[in-house]
């Protein structure tokens, strides 16, 4: 056991808390109208209790515990039993078990609140809570099983996936997409201007999910080392590239370079280095951090309103592009030199990488497609998924919560 | 008795609110108003979707005058908040059919003044 490795792996897994609530929460609920902030505090808090919950009862077991056939853990650590102080080395050597546990608990928290975005503003508040204990559970913990779980079948194929790429970008970008088009649009949306309510909440909730992502990335070293100390600076890179494209080329091609611009780049940048900060140099983050930009800049501004689907916040845009970036990346970038226990990718001559990153891909997108569908029409038949149309005029907040974020009178 | 509503360029407020003071116009209610006239509003972009002519900040001041105070206190509103260009505001005057003070119930041009 590592006194130092235990000390950053805790404080990571409390960055990494923070990404969720309230960095997310704060990014998103100032994109929405001031009708629904409250909606999404809620739901972001509502996420990290439940999932919490979740993970210590079963979810945690589930994804990490004894394998089973390579396809999920089986429950004999449900409830936590067994796993405490005595480190795992399958997972971690130098750490308490538990340690890894609350670590890998908080990305199974800010998966589900990722999805928020895409459905914003449209959903009631009963239908979300069961969605997101159904999705966390028939979703995430089967997917992190397969690429991070002892014997899980993509990890055994030499899938790299550093801090989440797939397991938490791509599965609920995609997951997002497909609740943006079977939800359908919001009410109004194409005929007036839907335009964020507070952007200072928007630009201080993408700063703190910068600075939670070190614990997020650098984090996943599991150890307080050299390999840690590269993914923080090819995080820091790749995310400063981003920000900084994304401003250039929304300043070539309209004019001005926004606030909102900079700040989604960013997390585009920090969403594709993901999969990649801990296999990758610092040139090369920089590299994907430009790349990233362009193609999200492209998905959301140009492709999302010829294709015409609602995906309110760009969760499918941002995470489910920038991480399919980062995971194709990760095959392309990946070497050895920065990190023996990796692989190399296509340009240190290894094809055979970016083949099985793409196998990778295919599988979490057309599971995440498939159950996202499948879980979607359960809980829309059992209860409906979508507010009625008066109560998504008057806001989710009143409506869902009994309660209104702002006062225009005393 | 007329009442006087004025829509200016929010950052006028005060050269407007000193000028009407200069000519004995004390009382007034200011309130922050979105509109738009010939200046037409600003483009604004949000993840490259472009939005033209959203509406533009103005204030609003509704100022009850008597009679004799209706001229000075435009010559003072159009003074302070004048610069020349498209998007300066305008000033309405209509007829003020009763005023009543709240606190002494005092009514008509005693109630005003």
């Amino acid at each position: 056991m590592n006194s130092g490795d235990t000390a950053w792996v805790l404080m990571s897994s409390a960055l990494v808390l923070l990404m969720t609530m309230p960095g997310l929460a704060f990014f998103y609920g100032g994109l929405v109208r001031r009708k629904n902030v409250l909606s999404i505090l809620m739901q972001c808090f509502m996420i990290l209790c439940v999932i919490s919950l979740q993970w210590v009862l079963f979810g945690y077991s589930l994804a990490f515990g004894p394998d089973f056939h390579g396809i999920i853990g089986n429950l004999s650590w449900a409830g936590l039993n067994g796993v405490g102080a005595q480190p795992n080395p399958d997972y971690a050597a130098t750490i308490p078990h538990s340690v890894f546990m609350t670590f890998q608990m908080m990305f199974a928290v800010i998966t589900p609140a990722l999805i928020i975005g895409a459905y914003a503003e449209r959903v009631k508040f009963s239908a979300f809570l069961i969605f997101t204990i159904l999705w966390a559970t028939f979703v995430y913990d089967p997917l992190a099983h397969w690429v991070w779980g002892a014997g899980g079948w993509l990890k055994s194929l030499g899938a790299l996936d550093y801090a989440g790429g797939i397991v938490v970008h791509v599965s609920s970008g995609i997951s997002a997409l497909v609740l943006a088009v079977v939800l359908g649009k919001r009410v109004g949306y194409n005929h007036k201007p839907i335009r964020p309510h507070n952007l200072p909440f928007t630009v201080l909730g993408a700063a703190l999910l910068w600075f939670g992502w070190f614990g997020f990335n650098a984090g996943s070293a599991l150890a307080a080392d050299g390999i840690a100390a590269n993914a923080f600076v090819t995080t820091n890179t790749a995310t400063a590239a981003a920000g900084l494209a994304w401003a250039l080329i929304e300043w070539w091609h309209n004019g001005s370079p926004t606030v909102l611009g900079v700040a989604t780049g960013a997390v585009a940048g920090l969403v594709a280095i993901t999969p990649a900060c801990g296999f990758v140099n610092p040139m090369n983050a920089m590299f994907i951090g430009i790349m990233v930009s362009l193609v999200c800049y492209i998905a959301v501004a140009v492709i999302k309103g010829k294709v015409g689907y609602d995906d309110s916040l760009d969760t499918f845009g941002v995470h489910g592009v920038g991480g399919t970036v980062g995971t194709i990346a990760t095959g392309i970038f990946a070497e050895k030199a920065v990190n023996a226990t990796g692989n190399n990718g296509l340009l240190f001559g290894n094809m055979h990488q970016l083949l099985v990153q793409c196998i990778m891909w295919v599988v979490a997108v057309v599971f995440a497609v498939v159950m996202t569908y499948i879980l979607y029409k359960i809980v829309d038949a059992v209860i409906g998924m979508r507010v009625e149309e008066k109560n998504e005029i008057v806001g989710l907040d009143l409506t869902q919560q009994s309660e209104a974020a702002y006062t225009v009178i005393e | 008795m007329k009442l006087i509503i004025a829509i200016i360029q929010p950052h006028k407020l005060d050269a407007v609110k000193a000028a009407l003071e200069d000519v004995n116009v004390n009382l007034m209610t200011v309130t922050s108003v979105l509109g738009q006239g010939r200046q037409k509003g600003m483009t604004e972009i949000y993840r490259g979707a472009k939005e033209a002519g959203g509406l533009l900040t103005k204030v609003r001041l509704d100022i009850a005058v008597n009679e004799d105070f209706v001229e000075p206190a435009i010559k003072a509103i159009t003074k302070g908040a004048h610069t020349g260009s498209v998007g300066d505001g305008k000033i309405f005057v209509v007829d003020l059919v009763e005023c009543v003070r709240i606190s002494s119930a005092e009514r008509g041009s005693k109630a005003v003044g």
